[in-house]
């Protein structure tokens, strides 16, 4: 059995050229209304065993400058000039862009010389083949190893990459793993033919926090024990400040700044990524709009009170006797990891589900409460228009047959409040409100960028003047950039309003930036409700406490992983009914 | 997995007596019998039947007794000793008949079958990998004929430009010399000859529509990140072709063996009486139009048994091929 620790280190390099060397590349997507360019005229290289972060927002073009790297682009796009020089130990140069994508000479090079893992673990690997089927398919390949062979070092890839009893592993599926073993088996599977160079498109952005830090931790660790170089894309500042050497900065497909992690992040030179960074550092502080307003009146009888709240679905308790309650005027945040039952939190409320025990008492305009875990009918409905919902997929939520103004002025036409003439007046004052142009208002969804489309969910939530909106997740699919800036406008009209939200989010930036009380969810038990503040910076739960700590912080000088540590629930609460 | 089989076995029981008894039922439901239909046949030709041979009839074949009786007395006669009941226009026990065309129905349905999956699973993987160049559209093209010819207008052209172009014997799948012969090469040989025609009759419509569903699955399949992160291992284009996206682009034609195989019996009943083929569709059409019911209700049960089967033989096949099936 081999272990990548003690492989031969390559022979040294003979010159002190980088491994790979990019020059003038432009990538173009030849489409029906003329030729796109995704990457335009960029130049970088990357130093053996060092790591180049590559960031930028949704549509920068990182992730085709990795895959024209691999020669893997969607179709249509192909390279239309540009040269990639892969310097190897013997001292030849390669230029990947010249050769056929699909020839000999490329394939060689992909999975050996250069490895790749992405994003999505899940779709990433094949749901029909085992992980070890995946993983001796490239030893098999490059190594030329036979079965047996590839099956031993497969499986002492798997113990490398921590995933627990890897005999048993390697027959398993992809569906069987948890996400992060998911990412650890892709990762396995990159290094089986020990590159000199991984390429990670996002490969930390579907998991969750902790995860996140274990699998940087992960690819830190091997990058050092073989010298591989490491070419990572991220729209997360954060993690860019914890691993960069150095980092390339990319919009529309052109370079806006290339140097050293310590000066893109203490004396950024270009005025985009000094926005990019402004934007990732505002959330690191609270809002302004925040510090402006007077304290909150805690003395006020609340608007909503949950008391025992639970949710079970067959076995597990997706809420498990969930207690909190929301003032008027105030922002409660949510957070907690994938799985913690946040989501169901929020669709209780809204009776999007029935729960299975508890009340949520609702405190009316006019002083009556209803427990909104017990009523139905019309009762419902008048209660569903005071309170309301901004959900996460700025896609999926808006009906792509609807135009603009269909889907902000449904709930008034539903509720018969306003038709014709009014009805358009109404809708183009709210679009005024979250701020779009409303003569926009006949176009259809798809027209509208990202946060764009959020404002149009946020204004199709405000129509009815509710007096509860829940964010579920509201802002985790726009960039940094856009982020802040739908914050803002959901506390401007908080202000204007006299709203009260529940924000769910993952995202302690975001909750630490715009809540007032946070409650953390693990498991679907409440483990520590406080003000904001208190649970962000000196939090008293030990869960509350790893997930701060893993938080990967956005200064490269701060990368302290000492502190970091994952929580285990202590084994009484385990064997306790309540656990699972 | 045994225990699904079993499972599955045992509530095929009342299914089969649940189906085979409304099949009686329906098959009886048109007034008259077969005794009716049978002195029309020979009204037709001047013969003329009294009362009195009619009750004979009627008595000979126990339909003067209660339907629910006939009923019991022909599951009865099948559970206990396999007998299907006798055929009241030829005279015949329903399974001998049966059997006698089934092999050749086999013969037609699997030759057909395998020049439609051969044709079509390479041609809709080829259209889908190269999405829209000259080769799609011409295969589209074609799937948008095939798709459009109702196939026995294409047996009619077929059999004319083949008998009256190339002078060929068409129809029926044997020369008239070898219709009774025994079993023999020249036999065989001679239904090969003859069997090209109905087979290509069969495979055009099947193809083609298999061409577009093959398509589109390989289509669905394609963009997946899984066959990039395949491409970015290094495998050559064909080999990550036929591992990952063809082999779960596939997964779906294991569903249609549901169907393919009560479609043995009456699929193609058209092409088969236009082609004068020797087949079960053919069959199963006469003995309803004659109200011969314990023929026509064998062939229900029959159809209905091989649905069932081919229902179970296909969720056992996509067990066995897609984990998630199996392991969820």
């Amino acid at each position: 059995m081999t272990d990548i620790l003690s492989i031969a280190p390559r022979p040294a390099m003979t010159t002190n050229k980088p491994l790979l060397e990019v020059r003038n590349l432009v990538t173009e997507f030849p489409l029906r209304t003329g030729i796109f360019r995704a990457v335009d005229d960029l130049s970088f290289s990357i130093e053996q065993g060092k790591t180049l972060c590559v960031v930028g927002e949704s549509g920068s073009g990182k992730s085709v400058t990795a895959r024209s790297i691999l020669q893997i682009i969607d179709s249509p796009g192909r390279i239309a000039s540009g040269s990639i020089l892969l310097h190897q130990p013997d001292g030849t140069s390669l230029d990947l862009a010249k050769l056929d994508p699909r020839g000999r000479a490329i394939r060689s090079v992909r999975g050996r010389d250069i490895a790749m893992i992405f994003q999505e673990p899940m779709s990433s690997l094949s749901p029909v083949h085992t992980v070890g089927d995946q993983i001796t398919e490239a030893l098999r390949l490059h190594l030329k190893m036979s079965k047996a062979e590839a099956r031993t070092e497969a499986i002492s890839l798997l113990r490398q990459v921590e995933i627990p009893n890897p005999e048993k592993a390697i027959d398993r599926y992809a569906f069987q793993y948890s996400g992060g073993m998911r990412q650890r088996a892709m990762i396995a599977m990159a290094l089986a033919c020990k590159p000199q160079l991984l390429i990670a498109d996002e490969p930390t952005t579907a998991l969750d926090v902790t995860t996140q830090a274990e699998i940087l931790d992960l690819i830190s660790r091997l990058q050092k024990a073989h010298g591989m170089a490491v070419l990572f894309i991220t729209h997360d500042m954060g993690v860019v400040a914890q691993i960069a050497d150095d980092v390339l900065v990319m919009h529309h497909g052109v370079a806006k700044e290339y140097g050293p992690v310590e000066q893109i992040f203490h004396s950024p030179q270009d005025p985009y990524t000094r926005m990019l960074i402004g934007s990732v550092l505002k959330l690191e502080q609270k809002a302004e709009i925040r510090l402006a307003r007077p304290p909150l009146d805690t003395t006020a009888a609340p608007l909503l009170e949950i008391r025992n709240l639970s949710m079970h679905f067959g076995e597990m308790k997706a809420l498990d006797d969930v207690s909190i309650s929301l003032l008027p005027g105030e922002t409660l945040g949510i957070v907690g990891e994938s799985g913690s039952g946040k989501t169901t939190m929020g669709r209780s409320i809204m009776r999007l589900y029935d729960p299975t025990a508890g009340e949520m008492h609702y405190r009316r305009a006019d002083g009556t409460v209803m427990d909104l875990a017990k009523i139905g009918g019309g009762e419902l409905k008048a209660a569903r228009r005071e309170l309301r919902m901004v959900f996460q997929d700025p896609f999926g939520s808006l009906n792509p047959r609807m135009t603009v103004s269909q889907v902000i002025g449904e709930p008034l036409l539903v509720n018969g409040i306003a038709r014709g003439k009014a009805l358009d007046e109404r809708v183009c004052h709210l679009m005024e409100q979250v701020g779009l142009d409303p003569s926009t208002r006949e176009r259809y969804p798809h027209a509208f960028s990202g946060g764009q489309r959020q404002r149009i969910g946020i204004a199709r939530a405000i129509t009815l003047n509710p007096r509860i909106i829940v964010a579920d997740e509201a802002t985790s699919a726009l960039d940094v950039s856009v982020r802040f800036q739908v914050l803002d406008l959901l506390m401007r009209l908080q202000d204007e309003l006299g709203l009260a939200y529940i924000f769910i989010s993952h995202d302690i930036g975001v909750i630490r930036y715009m809540c007032d009380r946070v409650g953390v969810m693990y498991r679907g038990k409440l483990v520590e409700v406080g003000e904001a503040d208190k649970v962000c910076n000196a939090p008293d739960h030990p869960y509350t406490q790893a997930l701060i700590s893993a938080i990967p912080r956005p200064d490269p000088r701060d990368r302290d992983h000492s502190r970091r540590f994952r929580y285990t629930e202590p084994s009484a609460a385990k064997n306790g009914s309540s656990a699972r | 997995m045994l225990k699904f089989i079993v499972k599955r076995l045992f509530w095929m029981i009342p299914s089969l007596f649940a189906v085979s008894f409304l099949a009686f039922v329906l098959i009886q439901l048109p007034p008259g019998d077969f005794v009716t239909t049978y002195i029309a046949t020979l009204a037709s030709s001047n013969e003329v039947v009294d009362q009195n041979t009619a009750a004979q009839l009627r008595e000979r074949f126990g339909l003067d007794q209660p339907m629910l009786v006939q009923y019991l007395k022909w599951v009865w006669g099948i559970v206990t000793h396999g007998d299907f009941g006798i055929s009241f226009e030829w005279q015949q026990p329903v399974s001998g008949l049966i059997w006698e065309r089934m092999a050749l129905t086999l013969v037609l349905a699997l030759a057909s079958l395998i020049a439609t999956w051969a044709l079509a699973l390479p041609i809709g993987v080829y259209s889908a990998v190269k999405k829209y160049s000259i080769g799609d559209y011409a295969f589209t093209a074609f799937t948008f004929f095939g798709l459009s010819i109702p196939s026995f207008l294409l047996a009619l052209v077929l059999m004319y430009v083949a008998a009256v172009e190339f002078g060929q014997d068409v129809g029926g799948l044997f020369s008239s010399q070898y219709e009774t012969a025994p079993w023999s090469i020249g036999k065989m040989y001679d239904l090969l000859t003859h069997l090209w025609l109905p087979v290509a009759i069969l495979a055009v419509s099947s193809t083609a529509s298999l061409i577009r569903v093959m398509r589109a699955n390989m289509l669905d399949e394609l963009p997946k990140p899984y066959v990039t992160t395949a491409r970015a291992k290094g495998l050559s284009e064909f080999r990550l072709l036929v591992k990952y996206p063809l082999r779960i682009a596939l997964n779906p034609f294991i569903s249609t063996i549901a169907w393919l195989l009560p479609n043995l019996i009456s699929g193609s009943v058209v092409v088969a009486i236009v082609l004068n083929l020797p087949t079960a569709a053919p069959l199963l059409l006469q003995s309803l139009m004659a109200q011969d019911m314990y023929l026509a209700g064998a062939f229900v049960l029959l159809i209905c048994a091989l649905t069932l089967i081919g229902s179970l033989i296909s969720d056992i096949l996509l067990a066995l091929v897609d984990p998630r099936i199996r392991l969820e």
